[in-house]
């Protein structure tokens, strides 16, 4: 567990890593980076699985902005420390109260995730799972 | 009812041991914004499985540019809660010059929220230096000494040039770290990660071309390319071209083109220079760079073709330093004005600016018709004209970002190409330079 909370939604493999600044729409978390494979999808609502993300630490700010605008991603499975990513929904939490979770998966377990479908993510602070 | 899949292998933190102070802040007994800043320190000490929180010396803090709403309610929530921050703190570039006013064209709203985010760090105590460049500062940091430093181009120069010792932190870290006086204890805070694991050798690009401040930044964006985030070492570079505005250089293209935190040059930086002939060990992968690598780089960041009518020159990125501005002032002392239909940008903090006119540099620059920019830098804002098409620059960094940022042409040149295309106005190359 890297941050606790709820959330389900359709589940979102990232098939390169992402940077949230300069790759995302900060209004509507659409993906913007034209290098990206995913160009022109939403993360809004949807449950991210993702290695890690990439780029400048001013990523943090944009997901906490998504997380205001409430067009985050209803989760986010990790396959990698990203500290990036988690600054941003724990200060999103500190100031708005909401919570975007952020777990930690081992290769092994992150390829047994589903690759399309609802996904449902609870994380607490004794303990976390990954549902579908 | 069988049970839902679920995945199974979810990965538990390491133990973090946390000082009874660090116990007093994270409860609330320092007040309510050391507790909040506290959460943001132990939730990253978790995710980067430090067993143990730091003492940092100093801080400088990222967060005072305007990236949204988020930022400016994050900032002022923790001096509504009445933090202050703890160790002396300076503050990076912000979207304002507030020296200048009407120079960066921002709506009116945005101006109000990137002031009002400005203030929300004064608020906390911070300096109002609004500089990238924080190591041009007095009081900058001792060799070996912990730090927090946010900004890719000054947690580079910090660690590699001046031998202290930062983590990458950014955005919200940055301030949880100034107000709480801690950090993880991780990453390159520990000795074992800031050894080199790759030798560049550069003893086959001659001395001559590493006479440039603009070789030193296409050399870092071969470094950048060439090692990702790994720390290297670079040989063969004769200690007498070294300075620190060419280590700024070329670590703050390194930091842009790969990610790279700290880098050593044997015979420059202190901690190599400490190392002695233990650096770099001898089974270390050694890779080769030239002439060739330093014109590929240099080539790679331009977009422009010499001969193309020429708009703006920007210079100052990061922060032009007092010494630059003594070389631009010799170059200008001639008097050839710029062409008219070119203006040439220098960015720069207030403190420096402030030296750079007791010097009678600044004035010469002006005479000569050069734009200063404090508190922020032209790529980051909305500064040059509209009409710009081509811009030329000393930057690495600047030539990575400014055809993304402003949809405009860059050419990356020496001080000399630069200030030779300015009166010209048109770009060019003085190939002997890059021989």
């Amino acid at each position: 567990m890297l941050c606790e909370g709820d959330g389900c939604g359709e589940v979102l493999w990232l098939d390169e890593p992402l940077s949230f600044w300069g790759g995302t729409d900060i209004a509507t978390a659409v993906i913007t980076d034209v290098h990206h494979p995913q160009h022109g999808i939403s993360l809004a609502g949807r449950v991210l699985v993702m290695s890690a993300s990439r780029g400048s630490s001013s990523s943090s700010s944009v997901i906490a902005e998504q997380v205001r605008a409430g067009v985050a991603p209803a989760a986010i499975v990790l396959s990698s420390r990203d500290a990036i990513v988690v600054l941003g929904a724990l200060a999103a939490a500190e100031v708005y109260g909401t919570r975007l979770p952020i777990v930690l998966l081992g290769s092994a377990a992150l390829e047994g995730l589903p690759r399309t479908g609802n996904v449902c993510v609870r994380a607490d602070a004794d303990a976390a799972s990954v549902t579908w | 009812m069988t049970d839902p899949p679920a995945a199974v292998g979810l990965i538990e933190p390491v133990h973090l041991e946390l000082s009874g102070e660090d116990e007093a802040k994270l409860a609330g007994e320092r007040g309510p914004a050391v507790a909040m800043a506290m959460r943001l320190i132990v939730a990253l000490a978790k995710v980067s499985q430090a067993p143990r929180l730091i003492d940092v010396e100093s801080a400088h803090i990222d967060g005072c540019l305007y990236h949204g709403q988020a930022g400016l309610d994050f900032a002022e929530k923790l001096a509504e809660l009445g933090a202050s921050v703890s160790v002396p703190t300076t503050l990076n570039v912000s979207s304002l010059d507030l020296m200048h006013p009407g120079l960066v064209r921002l709506d009116p709203d945005e101006t109000a929220a990137a002031k009002r985010l400005m203030d929300a760090y004064v608020a906390m105590g911070a300096r109002a230096t609004w500089t990238c460049a924080p190591y041009q500062l007095a009081d900058r940091p001792a060799f070996g000494t912990d730090v927090a430093w946010a900004e890719s181009n000054a947690i580079v120069f910090a660690n590699s040039a001046l031998g202290a010792r930062t983590a990458r932190y950014g955005d919200f870290a940055d301030v949880c770290a100034a107000i709480t006086g801690r950090v993880p204890y991780a990453g390159l805070h520990v000795t074992a990660n800031r050894v080199p694991t790759l030798e560049l050798d550069c003893s086959g690009i001659p001395t001559r071309v590493l006479d440039s401040d603009a070789a030193w930044a296409a050399l870092g964006f071969a470094v950048g390319k060439t090692v990702g985030e790994r720390v290297c070492i670079l040989t063969g570079i004769d200690s007498e071209v070294a300075d620190e505005d060419r280590l700024k250089a070329l670590g703050a293209t390194a930091a842009s083109s790969g990610g790279v935190a700290l880098f050593h040059v044997a015979g420059v930086t202190p901690e190599a220079v400490a190392a002695g002939a233990d650096w770099p060990a001898p089974d270390l992968p050694r890779i080769s760079l030239t002439a060739d690598t330093l014109r590929a780089a240099r080539d790679d960041l331009t977009t422009a073709t010499v001969g193309d009518r020429l708009d703006a020159v920007s210079i100052g990125t990061p922060h032009f330093s007092l010494s630059e501005f003594a070389k631009l002032a010799d170059v200008l002392r001639d008097g050839e004005p710029f062409h008219p239909s070119c203006t040439v940008w220098i960015s720069t903090s207030r403190d420096v600016l402030a030296l750079a006119r007791e010097a009678g540099f600044a004035q010469l620059c002006e005479q000569a018709g050069a734009k200063l920019v404090v508190d922020t830098c032209t790529y980051l804002v909305p500064i040059l004209s509209e009409t710009v098409r081509t811009a030329m620059t000393t930057s690495g960094k600047w030539a990575w970002y400014a055809p993304a940022n402003m949809g405009i042409d860059v050419v990356l040149g020496s001080i000399d190409e630069c200030i030779a295309s300015a009166r010209a106005g048109r770009v060019i190359r003085d190939e002997a330079v890059w021989h």
